[in-house]
């Protein structure tokens, strides 16, 4: 049976794009794919278009079955349907994935039209920024000039800051959620610590694991166990684990916690449908964004140009991209003088948190939402 | 300075202060206030004087009422601080009716000062005779200003207007202007009694 206010069975599509994307690394992509997925109507004049920014792994598929059997909607189903906070019946909504990605967009395992093999290492590192100008060509094929909204959290917050950047008159309104102005050292230490696990793991092959017919599993796994550590409080794991056992204490290193048996599953299911590459690339470009950095570090510097409302939101319990860190884009963009509001929500999730439907969480978002006009140029 | 804001009758009602507030702030200039609840005080200020308006609020209802109509809301606790706002970066801060529920109630006048090139202070003054008269009668004051019981109220630093001025005079802080209301009318004759609230329009010497 079909779920009350879903947006049903939805089918991803596949837009091509043939003109040369300029990376920031001085790399281009040829040609690239980005596979999206949109729900509700585009109304006459395409003013109502928002788009959905992902996080580390995430992908296109933001709400809605392929079909009724599908164990899970889209990750983020709980925002996204009639009537939601994110209601379909206003707004377009687009969701997609980013290049680099494994779900469908051009990346590591896609095949390099040069080769006809795998990209494998050969795909180059893309940035934040790289992805921000891909998502505006994927809007140009769709002839939409200008979104009502761009929402994201976490890495997807990142590039919602970045859109407001690099394309304000695009750009009405900025959800960012969850997120930073830049990683500190802690958060990229991270990073580097998960991907070593997937580079030392004797089945990388340097990235080019697919003419091996092997993946770097264990590595991908660890780095996604070490990932599910940091999404969560302390205060979370302790109320979803504590100290439980499986069973006994048996003196040996099987699972005994019920805690081991979480993060095991979590990596074993990770490693057994995301691409190792795709994930080494990923948190590159977490590592990588710093938009105050030509800026000599002065954020208010960088977003002296935007001109898009900002809703910035952040969770007490996030430790991962902890409130503070939202308070930074806050501050920028009141230097600025800029239209922002901040919540701070009292959640005990940690930076998982921003993709629960807690419920105070979900009524600011729709409160936000239901006050933008999605007529065009008439933003409130 | 006069803006002769027309006060609407609903309004007027039930705050009167809004009135002397809004005869204070600039048109069209940039105002934080503090506590601002549901944003009322800024609507009206947006609405009478177009200024750019931000309100900080702790409170999640509130936080929610204020995105609902539209009025800039930044969510944190004022005990902290303005570590996220810039010196003198407001033409004037506002703290109305809040002084008295704070803790660290001396740091957040002087961070007001220190953001805003004016502040509009307002409490209820402890002084007020019906205050008194309670007291003398052996109780701690309920009023119309003064809602709360003893054991539930979250006032914890009532002043009266005597102290404030003290106050001010102590913090090197220049009253540019004082009103003082009781029952929507202005008190001039021995204010410290007959007042109700006070109102300061202040800025640093």
């Amino acid at each position: 049976m079909q779920e009350i206010n879903s947006i049903g069975i939805v089918a991803p599509q596949i837009a091509h794009f043939s003109a040369p994307l300029k990376l920031k690394s001085g790399e281009s992509l040829p040609q690239f794919d980005l596979v999206y997925e949109t729900y509700g109507t585009l109304n006459a004049d395409k003013s109502n278009a928002v788009i959905i920014c992902h996080a580390l792994s995430g992908n296109h598929h933001v709400a809605g079955k392929y079909q009724e059997s599908d164990k899970y909607p889209g990750w983020w189903d709980n925002l996204i349907g009639p009537n939601k906070p994110l209601d379909t019946n206003r707004f377009f909504v687009i969701g997609l994935n980013n290049l680099g990605g494994c779900h469908g967009s051009s990346g590591p395992v896609s095949i390099n039209p040069a080769t006809n093999k795998p990209w494998g290492s050969a795909f180059p590192i893309l940035t934040v920024e790289d992805w921000v100008n891909s998502q505006a060509r994927l809007l140009d094929h769709l002839g939409i000039t200008q979104l009502a909204a761009v929402i994201g959290g976490s890495l997807g917050g990142m590039q919602a800051l970045q859109w407001t950047i690099a394309y304000p008159e695009r750009v009405r309104h900025a959800l960012i959620i969850a997120a930073a102005p830049n990683l500190t050292a802690q958060n990229m230490a991270f990073n580097e610590v998960a991907r070593q696990a997937i580079i030392t793991d004797p089945e990388f092959h340097g990235g080019d694991y697919y003419a091996h017919g092997v993946v770097p599993r264990r590595g991908l796994r660890i780095a996604r166990m070490l990932g599910h550590i940091t999404y969560l409080s302390d205060d979370a794991m302790g109320e979803k684990f504590g100290r439980k056992l499986k069973d006994t204490i048996k003196y040996g290193f099987d699972v005994e916690f019920e805690m081991e048996s979480y993060l095991r599953y979590q990596g074993d299911k990770f490693a057994g449908e995301f691409d190792a590459n795709t994930y080494l690339r990923m948190t590159r470009a977490l590592d990588y964004y710093d938009p105050a950095l030509p800026f000599n570090g002065d954020l208010t510097a960088a977003l002296k140009n935007v001109t898009a409302q900002f809703l910035v939101l952040s969770f007490t319990s996030d430790w991962r991209f902890s409130p503070a860190r939202s308070r930074e884009i806050v501050k920028a963009l009141l230097d600025n003088e800029r239209t922002v509001s901040y919540a701070e929500v009292t959640a005990a999730h940690g930076h998982d948190a921003f993709l629960m439907p807690d419920a105070h969480y979900h009524a600011i978002l729709r409160t936000y939402l239901s006050n933008i006009d999605t007529g065009c140029g008439h933003a409130k | 300075m006069q803006n002769n804001v027309k006060i609407t009758n609903s309004i007027n009602e039930f705050r009167q202060d809004f009135a002397i507030i809004a005869n204070w702030v600039k048109f069209g200039s940039k105002v934080l206030d503090l506590g601002c609840a549901n944003g009322e005080l800024l609507q009206f200020l947006r609405e009478s004087l177009e200024v750019k308006g931000y309100g900080v609020e702790k409170d999640d209802a509130n936080l929610l009422a204020c995105l609902q109509n539209g009025t800039n809301v930044i969510q944190m606790d004022l005990e902290d601080g303005l570590s996220g706002f810039e010196d003198q970066s407001f033409n004037t801060v506002i703290l109305s009716q809040t002084l008295q529920a704070m803790h660290n109630t001396e740091e957040i006048v002087l961070e007001m000062l220190r953001v805003g090139q004016e502040i509009i202070v307002t409490f209820p003054n402890f002084g007020y005779w019906r205050n008194r008269a309670q007291i003398t009668a052996g109780h701690m004051p309920v009023s119309k200003a003064l809602p709360y019981q003893w054991y539930d109220t979250p006032n914890v630093h009532l002043c009266t207007i005597n102290d404030f001025d003290e106050f001010c005079k102590n913090h090197n802080i220049d009253i540019l202007e004082r009103r003082v209301i009781t029952d929507g009318k202005e008190v001039s004759f021995l204010p410290n009694l007959l007042g109700s609230l006070a109102m300061y329009r202040l800025k640093a010497k």
